[in-house]
């Protein structure tokens, strides 16, 4: 055996380029005669659109072109762009056309793009394309949007309603009628964006003399992007390369397909130039799909030992005008509810609205967070109003690790029923209360009381299903330098998917880290892929890298025995080479090995030997693989300000084996700080007619370095069986039940004043306001006066 | 084309004359003309500090620059900070140990902010040094593996100082 690297903390070969400044992303890609585009772009919320005038636009020095809709190729001029998520609630599928023609839904949607010689140039065009817009009433709050008589998003439907249906499973109504206890809550959840710090951005070419386009984009799927743009142009799929090279980040929204990634490459080709898109940050609030608000309306049954009965309710989605991503995120919400909980009946009614605003798709966590903070809102509900401690009651319903494999009695998105693989949820839990140090809050809770300071606790606990198929897959060949060459599907926007396969196939094969040569993101480089969402990468792309690796060994050894006339299992693979096992023959390096399998010009190859050293496995997970984790929060509220300070952030963790501790470490406490966001900062605002009104960073507040505080994390392994590496995705679970945990901690450090939150996010500005509402709060006497 | 004005720069200690747009930001002008592609764009508006580099020393947004304010001045970029010979400075060597990257779009800006804390705050706290990048945002990492690259290197100073 080699060095173990499986499991390591190693670090990530990825990072000098992008600490000295040499990484590439696509605005950092500039190619000679390239031109620049600048959308032309609704202010409106909903209008028909008539007469486009672009000949201002077109008199002004270095523009060279401006497109609408009846300008693009026939193909896409009338054409949706397409949607591969179908499901049988969703009544219609809509999306965008490239370019809008006749009407448009949200503020941003793209009805023409200027063509210039640089970007300064396109958006002075861009100012002077003149579009008549004859403004419709648009629909904006979803609970208004369903209601009978409300404006439609879109004017050819009769309402707003883009799917209803039920989820759950058992009597809930018998459950409810003989429950000793039932509580009801109403909550607002509103998720907000996910703003990586690159905004998106589409380069193409057009090689007329190799009839190959060309795409340099930003997105999570190139695979994807590229199927999607065959389909739009009518192009065989071969003639379309999509590379996503170094990606600022993605969380979700860059796994769409856009309007403008369908645009930037047939303009590209009509113009015989390069053309480049890259979005700025306003743009970016405008358009990248968002993940916003949800309103449920839930009622929770106990009997008299605090153990769970059933849930019930309604949940009501504002999906926006599109749905580019089906209705996945809503119905990962209405699955996620029970959670790590036995609970024996359950019910959710699903409305999914249109509104006039930008689409809503899986923003890191994807539907989720909502609804932990729905079911672990109403456990805290619970446990107050029962008097039992809030760990105490989570500790009597938990499933137990026998349980598992454990039917929870819905179907998840994958079509599959929900299955938890495995884990140890009172471990999670008890480990979480250890690492928080809960046992002595209560003391710490009375000291920070008699100086007046205003402390709380809280919780949040989820299983998140991760690692969705269909598949990853994964090329190994060993060069004839002896290096192995590893290519894949799998983007990257920084999860160090390139560091994890150099893991992977340097210890299966023996080799060094550094001797394996890594290509993501590239749709040459491998014929099939999916894409970077759902924390499938590890799960997915992990195995396929073993498995591959393990059938290059084989053939290795294979092709050593038949030349050195020795069997197989007289032969070890170790430091790139295949050695004869304890004698004193010589073996053969990897190197001589590839060379000598290609075999020789004209002669042919022994019965059974294949040309190469070199496997592709598509690795088919048989269903998601169930991680879980429990976080507890310390805060501490200063009630003059309404300002929330994270003391203490716990999170006890399982997404089974690791392969990099550095890595996973890094998702989590990333994830963590986007969880913060959602609890305490980022809301994306609009007005009632759906003009949105938070469109930069200073209205729309990011979580900073003095918001964030180190967490402190505890990792369980429990290997998932789905896998034969036993991994979970962890991409996700940091920011799943944060604001859960952290909106319960700031209600338990007002308890003192009675203040009951049900909403995320929570601003000072809404703390105080909440504070004003209790008798017992005295601003004054707080600071002694 | 509109007018341009000359200018001359030191980018990372090479003199660079140019003819620019009196209105190109120096984001821009090291992005576009000098492809210096390191400095990245975030916002465009002042609040992320991705593009941050320094202007004659002091840390500096590029994106609310412009191009011609920089005549006759010294910049410093990502690309200037490592060895000749690519030896990572022992910041960027501490970001890659304490996983303080991940997209590494913010890390430029993350590394010139620290490069001027590092001289001139060469005893700051944990606290100081959150607040110094508080002006700089990045969605990935959650901080703390940034902090905790910033304040090994802060001990390491004060050792080989003392
Ligand atoms: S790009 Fe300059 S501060 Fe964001
Ligand atoms: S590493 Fe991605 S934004 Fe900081």
């Amino acid at each position: 055996m080699g060095f173990r690297t499986i499991g390591a903390r190693v670090e990530r070969s990825e990072d000098p380029r992008l600490l000295t400044g040499h990484g590439e992303y696509v605005d950092d890609i500039h190619l000679p005669g390239m031109l620049y585009a600048c959308f032309v772009r609704s202010s409106f919320g909903h209008a028909k659109v008539g007469r486009i005038d672009a000949s201002a636009a077109l008199e002004m020095p270095g523009v060279h072109a401006v497109f609408t809709a009846a300008d693009l190729p026939a193909s896409m001029r009338k054409t949706r762009i397409p949607m591969y998520l179908p499901n049988p609630a969703l009544k219609v599928m809509l999306n965008p056309y490239p370019l809008a023609f006749d009407e448009v839904c949200f503020v941003g949607e793209a009805v023409a793009v200027v063509i210039a010689d640089n970007r300064y140039i396109a958006e002075d065009a861009a100012q002077m394309v003149d579009v008549d817009y004859e403004p419709l009433s648009a629909a904006s709050d979803c609970r208004e949007a369903v209601k009978g008589g409300a404006a439609t998003a879109h004017a050819a439907l009769p309402d707003n309603k883009a799917a209803v249906y039920k989820v759950g499973y058992g009597d809930v109504n018998a459950a409810f009628a003989s429950a000793a206890h039932v509580y009801r809550e109403d909550f607002w959840q509103h998720r907000g964006c996910a703003h990586p710090m690159e905004c998106r951005g589409v380069l193409a070419d057009y090689d007329k003399r190799a009839n190959l386009l060309t795409v340099w984009s930003a997105t999570q799927a190139p695979h994807i992007c590229k199927r999607t743009l065959a389909d739009l142009l009518g192009r065989n799929p071969e003639e379309i390369r999509v590379i996503a090279p170094d990606v600022g980040g993605g969380f979700g929204p860059k796994l769409i397909f856009y309007q403008e990634e369908a645009v930037i490459p047939a303009v590209a080709e009509l113009l015989g130039r390069p053309v480049k898109w890259v979005e700025d940050r306003r743009e970016h609030f405008l358009t990248t799909t968002q993940e916003r608000d949800q309103y449920w309306s839930v009622e929770i049954a106990l009997d008299e030992g605090g153990k769970l009965k059933g849930v019930r309710g309604s949940m009501l989605h504002d999906n926006g005008a599109y749905t580019p991503w089906g209705i996945v995120m809503p119905y990962i919400s209405s699955t996620t509810v029970p959670g790590p909980y036995v609970l024996p009946t359950y019910e959710l009614n699903v409305t999914i609205a249109y509104t006039n605003k930008v689409p809503t798709t899986p923003v890191r966590g994807a539907g989720r967070p909502q609804a932990v903070f729905a079911m672990e809102r109403l456990m805290d509900r619970a446990a107050r109003e029962m008097n039992i401690d809030p760990a105490e009651l989570r500790r009597r319903n938990l499933i137990q690790p026998e349980q598992m494999p454990y039917k929870v009695g819905l179907t998840f998105r994958d079509g599959k029923p929900v299955i938890y693989d495995s884990g140890d949820y009172p471990a999670t839990l008890e480990m979480a209360l250890q690492l928080s140090d809960y046992a002595n809050f209560p003391q710490r809770q009375k000291a920070a009381l008699e100086k007046g300071r205003h402390i709380g606790i809280g919780m949040g606990a989820y299983v998140e299903g991760t690692g969705l198929g269909p598949f990853e897959g994964v090329t190994v060949r060993v060069m004839e330098n002896g290096k192995i060459y590893v290519s894949s599907g799998a983007a990257s926007q920084g999860q160090g998917h390139k560091t994890m396969f150099q893991q992977i196939v340097a210890e299966e094969l023996s080799v060094k880290m550094e001797d394996v040569v890594v290509t993501i993101g590239d749709t040459t480089a491998i014929a099939l892929g999916t894409g970077t969402f759902a924390s499938r990468i590890t799960p997915n792309a992990a195995p396929s890298a073993m498995l591959a690796s393990r059938d290059v060994k084989a053939q290795a050894l294979r092709l050593a025995a038949r030349i050195l006339e020795v069997n197989e299992d007289e032969l070890q693979l170790v430091d790139s080479r295949v050695e004869v096992k304890g004698g004193n023959r010589p073996g053969l390096s990897l190197a001589d090995l590839a060379k000598r399998s290609l075999g020789m010009p004209g002669f042919s190859f022994a019965p059974g030997q294949t040309p190469g050293l070199q496997n592709t496995t598509y690795f088919t997970p048989p269903q998601a693989a169930y991680c879980n984790g429990m976080h507890i929060v310390e805060v501490e509220v200063d009630i003059l300000t309404g300002g929330v300070t994270i003391l203490n952030y716990a999170v006890a963790h399982d997404s089974g084996n690791l392969i990099n501790p550095l890595i996973v470490d890094g998702q989590i406490q990333g994830g963590v700080a986007h969880g913060i966001g959602n609890a305490l900062l980022e809301w994306m605002a609009y007005d009632e007619n759906a003009q949105p009104q938070t469109t930069n960073f200073a209205d729309y507040l990011l979580p900073m370095t003095t918001d964030v505080p180190k967490i402190v994390s505890g990792h369980i392994e429990t290997p998932s069986p789905l896998n034969p590496l036993g991994v979970k995705g962890a991409g996700e679970g940091g920011t799943i039940p944060a604001a859960a945990a952290i909106i319960a901690a700031v209600e338990n450090a007002l308890q003192p004043y009675g203040v009951h939150i049900a909403e995320t996010p929570i601003t000072p500005e809404r703390i105080i306001e909440m504070l004003h509402q209790s008798p017992a709060y005295d601003p004054m006497k707080s600071v002694g006066l | 084309m509109s007018e341009t004005r000359q200018i001359t720069v030191t980018v990372n200690g090479t003199a660079h004359t140019a003819e620019v747009e009196p209105r190109t930001t120096l984001a821009d002008f090291l992005r576009h003309q000098l492809e210096l592609t390191g400095t990245h764009l975030g916002c465009e508006h002042g609040v992320c500090g991705a593009c941050t580099i320094l202007f004659d020393g002091y840390s500096t947004r590029a994106c609310l620059m412009l191009a011609v304010q920089t005549d006759g001045h010294a910049i410093t970029t990502v690309e200037g900070l490592a060895g000749k010979d690519g030896t990572l400075a022992p910041i960027q060597a501490a970001f890659q140990k304490h996983h303080g990257l991940q997209c590494g779009f913010c890390t430029p800006g993350m590394l010139m902010t620290l490069t001027e804390l590092l001289r001139d705050q060469p005893n700051a706290t944990e606290e100081e040094v959150r607040d110094v990048l508080s002006g700089n945002l990045c969605r990935c990492t959650g901080y703390s593996g940034i902090v905790d690259a910033a304040m090994e290197v802060l001990a390491q100073q004060r050792g080989k100082g003392a």
